[in-house]
């Protein structure tokens, strides 16, 4: 319902703001090649690095909320699954690690440079690459870290039952695990021919 | 998507499924049902998860007194339950109180209309419906001056305005009420699950769905011999389950047991029991007896799936049917009809 008034909200503001432009004879500035073609390569860079790191925290962080409840609440009658579960947990937390490893990588890229030259091709390239490779590590890393950590509170709660079935559900929890990997293979590989900014 | 979002319910789920794994396992009702004496029946049940239960209980043991023990355990179970709750599970709670709640207003009613005393009457309140004003109900005359004195400050108040206008309080009155109660709970509750969502309401709709036409056929066969009018019956039924509305309608029909049969006959489960109640081995399960094994089934689905509240209905379902085992076994060793002993709903 809420998405439904905000999408409404935004198509409202931008068709009047559209109309306004072309109205008023100022439509030549919505332009995409101008956007593209004038918008600095550094803020490309640091929103893909900043997405990079803070979409990694936010999967991170929900896997281990989902499953740090249920092992809480499952181990108040089985106190002998706290110690063992807590992997789930560190297979959350190493999605974040994910994120922040790749984030350093990415700075690694990052050099002042002034005046026109900022605006080279090569520099474009290192900007889009940064932005892309640091956007597909974020996402991969969100929907790792909440499958883990979906995954690890049903292992909580079938260990407490059951403690025969905590390695199996165990390895589902690692194949989520590997999606994290994913990203971070595929932002390394984006980011491996971009040349420091020059 | 009900599992990206658990952060409240979790905790308490992860309690509930612990709690569950402590009932009674079909092997321990074996060794229960071949106790001798209850003193034995004491020592079985201490090796389980109820262990000292009964251990400050003076010397001659009571099936009653094992009943209302184990009660008390129940009782603080759920409360400690409830506490740990936060929205939407607390309202949600709170809504499976009222059916208690509906029972000791109308028991304290009933008690003041016969003269009884009231401490004695409050001793009898199950634990889980009390509120504040409850003594304030044994100036009974008549229900809407209840209404204004009592009742308009407590959770039941919008379920009263179906029956403001019976105005003398007599047994069959009385029933009225308590059923006309309980049907404006059970689709109040409805609503509130439907607005959940989620596996929630999946499970709780086919529950409580269970529930109003159990009730719908409880009250016709209790009032074939009454005086009860069949538009009055009519309204007792509740607006939701598998039998409304065309089933309730032929219900509100129906003149014997045969006219009830027919009006389930649309339902497989339903028209099942009808048909072992009056095939050829009628007689060992009463029509509450399969009612019961019905919600058993329908509680332990509530297990199978995660990330819902429906577990803590379902868990103090069983917990309920598991007190009411345990009080059968023991009535059944203390009065010596050990050819019954046997004719439990099982649990897990």
């Amino acid at each position: 319902m809420v998405l439904v008034q905000l999408t409404a909200a935004l198509l409202a503001f931008s068709g009047i703001a559209g109309l306004y432009m072309v109205l008023s004879g100022d439509g030549h500035y919505f332009d995409v090649g101008r956007f593209l073609t004038q918008t600095s390569p550094y803020s490309w860079g640091f929103i893909g690095i900043g997405l990079c790191t803070g979409l990694s925290v936010i999967g991170a962080a929900w896997g281990i909320y989902i499953t740090g409840t249920s092992i809480l609440g499952a181990g108040v009658r089985a106190s002998r699954i706290t110690t063992k579960n807590l992997i789930s947990i560190i297979f959350c937390e190493v999605v974040g690690i994910y994120g922040l490893i790749m984030s350093i990588v990415f700075t690694s890229k990052l050099s002042a440079v002034s005046g026109p030259e900022l605006y080279s091709k090569s520099n474009f390239f290192t900007g889009y690459s940064l932005f892309w490779g640091g956007l597909t590590v974020g996402l991969c890393n969100l929907a790792c870290g909440v499958a883990v950590g979906v995954s690890g509170s049903s292992a909580a709660l079938a260990d407490a039952l059951d403690p025969s079935l905590f390695v199996k559900i165990l390895i589902i929890e690692i194949f989520g695990s590997i999606l994290g990997l994913f990203g971070l293979i595929i932002g390394l590989l984006v980011t491996s021919k971009a040349a420091d900014f020059s | 998507m009900e599992a990206l979002f658990c952060q409240d319910i979790n905790f308490v789920e992860g309690l509930v499924r612990g709690y569950r794994s402590a009932l009674l396992t079909s092997i321990t009702y074996q060794n229960l049902t071949q106790c001798e004496t209850l003193e034995d029946l004491k020592l079985q049940l201490s090796a389980t998860e109820y262990g000292n239960f009964l251990a400050n209980v003076p010397s001659p043991l009571t099936s009653s007194t094992i009943a209302a023990k184990a009660n008390e355990r129940l009782v603080s179970d759920f409360k400690f339950i409830r506490q740990n709750a936060v929205e939407p599970l607390s309202t949600f709670l709170d809504y499976v109180t009222y059916p208690y709640m509906i029972d000791n207003v109308i028991l304290l009613i009933t008690g003041t209309l016969h003269d009884r005393d009231l401490n004695d009457l409050l001793e009898r309140c199950h634990p889980l419906g009390l509120f504040e004003t409850m003594p304030a109900l044994c100036v009974a005359t008549s229900v809407s001056e209840l209404y204004d004195s009592v009742l308009v400050e407590t959770p039941l108040a919008p379920y009263f305005k179906d029956c403001l206008d019976a105005d003398d309080l007599d047994e069959l009155n009385i029933e009225i009420i308590r059923n006309t109660l309980y049907r404006s709970w059970l689709e109040d509750f409805n609503k509130f699950v439907e607005k959940i969502g989620g596996p929630t309401r999946e499970l709780m709709s086919d529950i409580l769905g269970f529930e109003a036409d159990r009730r719908a056929i409880t009250v016709t066969v209790n009032s074939f011999d009454t005086e009860l009018s069949k538009e009055d019956r009519q309204k007792l039924y509740p607006k939701l389950g598998q039998l409304y509305p065309e089933g309730s309608f032929a219900l509100g029909q129906a003149d014997d047991i045969e006219g009830v049969k027919g009006a389930v006959a649309g339902i497989e489960a339903y028209a099942a029991m009808f048909d072992q109640l009056t095939s050829a081995t009628a007689g060992d399960n009463s029509l509450d007896d399969h009612f019961f094994e019905h919600e058993a089934k329908l509680n332990k689905r509530a297990f199978l799936q995660q990330f819902h509240c429906a577990v803590v209905y379902a868990w103090l379902r069983l917990r309920e049917q598991e007190v009411r085992n345990i009080t059968w076994i023991a009535e059944c060793i203390a009065q010596n009809q050990r050819d019954r002993i046997g004719k439990f709903a099982a649990v897990l």
